[in-house]
């Protein structure tokens, strides 16, 4: 594997330009300046908004000052989904910089988990690696390494070490002999729904691959019109992949720090996406 | 948990399944409890149940684990 490096180094510097303004209703009194800021597709929100939330603080009383969450056009972000999958999926009109609104107050319970801390955040990301090491390697490559090496995935993730990161995540992307992948962990998102998943594999038993579209057309045939085309678009960091490329060599390029391939479906066409 | 085998609805989250022990086992709400798939990896609370079981049940079941403190990091 990784032989495509330029390519896994791409979407590792996939950044999106986000406006964080505080919103509204929220205001006591003068408006404060908006937060400008290149936000990495493949990290989480609260990674990245801590100077955000100091800011925006030094202007709300203190009894209004509840837990911080985002919210883009009506629609509250969660912030265990990468900032990439929340911008693809929602950003469908593509105009730039992205208008997020900053929250303090009435924290939407039914639709975002709570985040305490950083830690939170690194705990679902180990998980979430841990639970696509299940279905590759059924946990067997991760289990293997010591905590030290969980770490450097961590720290590779906060700190935008792709050395550092790559170093270790090659072995969990190890997908050669008996290490070939058990099943390939990905998501597919649409609006307004939960997320697909299911258990896939990379090749048919005559050792042929499986395309994109093959795993499209097994997570969401309904997208399939009577001739066989996929009528919405699928796209994973901003681009939409050909439909024919082997989902094995998706799985190994184009994952998430989490391991993850996170597709959005989506029935706009990715022009002006970044 | 006396009974250990429970029909639980797909579209439920995994955090109805966490409150619904919290209650069984008069366990304070407030309190934490960890939820646990192969003894390895803690699915986010707001996974749907069905998910979870087409991907990692077997023989028609779902095993889950639960702990009061964060087991398997």
């Amino acid at each position: 594997m990784a032989e495509d490096r330029e390519i896994m180094r791409e979407l590792w510097d996939g950044r999106v330009p986000v406006t964080f303004t505080l919103a509204e209703e929220e205001i006591d009194s003068e408006q404060p300046d908006p937060v400008y800021l290149m936000v990495p597709r493949i990290t989480y929100f609260p990674l990245v908004t801590e100077k955000i939330t100091k800011h925006f603080t030094k202007y709300i009383s203190e009894e209004n000052q509840g837990e911080v969450w985002l919210e883009f056009e009506g629609q509250p972000l969660k912030w265990h989904y990468p900032v990439g999958v929340l911008y693809d999926l929602y950003n469908s009109d593509s105009s730039l910089p992205w208008r997020i609104s900053v929250h303090f107050q009435e924290f939407p319970e039914d639709e975002l988990l709570h985040c305490g801390s950083k830690d939170v955040v690194e705990s679902h990301f180990i998980s979430t690696i841990k639970e696509a090491d299940s279905l590759k390697h059924r946990g067997q490559v991760i289990n293997g390494m010591q905590k030290k090496d969980h770490k450097q995935l961590w720290n590779g993730l906060i700190h935008d070490r792709f050395e550092q990161f790559w170093s270790v995540n090659k072995k969990l992307m190890e997908s050669s002999g008996d290490d070939m992948f058990k099943y390939i962990p990905f998501r597919i998102y649409m609006v307004d729904k939960h997320y697909v998943q299911s258990l896939f594999r990379p090749m048919t038993d005559e050792g042929q691959h499986y395309t994109l579209k093959d795993l499209l057309k097994a997570s969401v045939p309904e997208f399939f019109n009577s001739d066989d085309i996929f009528t919405m678009h699928a796209v994973i960091h901003g681009v939409e992949p050909p439909l024919h490329t082997p989902i094995l060599w998706l799985s190994e390029h184009f994952s998430f720090p989490d391991n993850f391939l996170h597709i959005c479906v989506l029935s706009t066409d990715s022009k002006g996406y970044i | 948990m006396k009974k250990k085998k429970w029909a639980v609805d797909r579209n439920k989250r995994i955090s109805w399944i966490g409150e619904f022990i919290k209650k069984y086992l008069k366990v304070d709400a407030k309190d934490s409890l960890f939820l646990y798939v192969n003894q390895s990896f803690a699915p986010a609370p707001d996974t749907l149940v069905g998910t979870v079981f087409d991907c990692f049940g077997s023989d028609g079941k779902l095993v889950l684990h639960y702990c009061r403190t964060q087991a398997w990091g």
